[in-house]
């Protein structure tokens, strides 16, 4: 699986969303996404890339789109 | 704003720096609430409070606690709520509501992380919680109990909840942690109550030996039903070092209504303000500030509340200051003891609501 791949699948099956809400997909605008499920995609995004993220970087981590600007932090590219 | 603290460590400020950054920010906060909140600024109107005359951050009006329990105070639109944060009280006493924005919360998280990890690092580690998975169920509605869990989960990794629904010890979950992580620094968090009832003495009935050597211990709130059941603070900690092997103790000081803002406990066992918040002592006839040693009400003051006139609140706590900008421990600010509610204070404590089903 591309990076993009295994990013949009740690989202989906975390949060159980689908794939078309990903884009415009925030934390806390989407009922699944609250603090409760961002627990859930921090563990998957992880797992996925084989990273640890930093609590900051945990705690930023407020949008589909900014979760792709952290993990660059961590070596992985779109 | 919030951010300018963001450049220090949580401890790194003495006295006279620490001042000039937190009375601006509490200045400004209560500014804000005034042209918010309706019920704040009938207050300020009251003490007849004037900006201009705010040289420090003692000189801010405080704001009873107990408000927060009689009113709905909040300084944001309505449809700006995303989290509203109870004081736990299943029993039918007063709760304390506390309205959060989406900043507010963030940064009570934020400064949490921060000051936790002046204790334990920065890398984050796993965390096994004297709770059940049933404190997040509801996840609207959260508890102090549930946020204090939830917000230690973001700073943890691999969250690990030890009790069943029907809050029994699970030891076959406790066993696959020790497994898994009982080498290496990990965190346990629980109440203080809960610790005991649900932990200790649980362990006590089992022969199995559980070594928890490598963890620290994080505690807070409950305190008094302890002192009620004649347990005192080093005897608590004597009886967990004996049966669990755990010498790091974080005890922690904190409330709803200041949630994010917590008074960790140092090596030395001192209870410390970090650059966020301040601590004062005051008088319980006249209200003036006690000078450092003596007992009196515990007024704190946080640069966090945004959403909800929160950020000077007058306890119905009693502490004292120890000291201030000297700890033995190296971390700056002023450092407390607590001493527990005060005498005609109707019993709060978020964990002692649950721990009143065990009278």
């Amino acid at each position: 699986m591309t990076n993009l791949e295994l990013y949009n699948n740690a989202f989906v099956e975390s949060l159980g969303v689908d794939e078309a809400e990903l884009e415009e997909l925030e934390y806390q605008k989407n009922p699944a996404w609250d603090s409760v499920g961002h627990m859930g995609l921090v563990a998957a995004l992880e797992d996925a890339f084989d990273i640890m993220m930093d609590t900051d970087d945990i705690i930023d981590l407020s949008s589909y789109k900014k979760g792709k600007e952290i993990l660059g932090k961590y070596d992985v590219t779109f | 704003m919030i951010d300018d603290f963001y450049a220090y460590s949580p401890y790194e400020l003495d006295a006279a720096a620490k001042s000039r950054l937190l009375t601006g920010e509490l200045k400004r906060l209560t500014a804000f609430h005034r042209e918010h909140s309706p019920e704040y600024a009938g207050f300020l109107r009251t003490v007849g409070y004037d900006e201009d005359k705010v040289e420090k951050a003692s000189d801010i009006p405080f704001f009873p606690v107990r408000m927060f329990k009689e009113f709905d105070l909040i300084s944001i639109d309505r449809s700006e709520v995303f989290k509203t944060l109870t004081s736990s009280g299943t029993t039918g006493q007063s709760v304390s509501k506390i309205f959060l924005d989406k900043q507010t919360a963030l940064s009570q998280q934020k400064v949490m992380a921060r000051i936790l990890g002046d204790f334990w690092g920065k890398k984050r580690i796993p965390l096994l919680v004297i709770d059940t998975p049933a404190v997040l169920r509801d996840r609207k509605m959260f508890t102090a109990r549930g946020a204090a869990v939830l917000g230690l989960s973001v700073i943890a990794r691999d969250t690990v909840y030890v009790l069943n629904d029907d809050m029994s010890l699970n030891t076959d979950r406790l066993r696959e942690f020790l497994e898994k992580y009982g080498s290496q620094p990990f965190t346990v968090f629980g109440f203080t109550f809960m610790v005991w009832q649900h932990f200790y003495k649980e362990l006590l009935k089992t022969d199995e030996r559980f070594d928890l050597s490598q963890a620290f211990l994080m505690t807070g709130g409950g305190w008094k039903k302890l002192v009620d059941s004649a347990v005192s603070h080093s005897e608590f900690k004597r009886c967990i070092t004996e049966t669990t092997g755990i010498t790091h103790f974080l005890d922690h000081y904190g409330m709803a209504e200041q949630t994010g803002c917590i008074y960790a406990e140092c090596e030395c066992g001192h209870l410390h303000a970090s650059i966020y918040s301040d601590v004062f002592i005051r008088d319980p006839e006249d209200f003036s500030l006690c000078p450092n040693g003596t007992k009196g009400i515990i007024q704190v003051v946080s640069a966090l509340p945004g959403s909800y006139p929160g950020h000077s609140l007058l306890t119905e706590d009693e502490g004292i200051i120890l000291g201030e900008d000297d700890c033995p421990c190296g971390r700056k600010g002023k450092y407390i003891e607590i001493l527990g509610r005060m005498k005609s204070a109707e019993i709060r404590g978020c964990s002692d609501t649950y721990a009143d089903k065990f009278r």
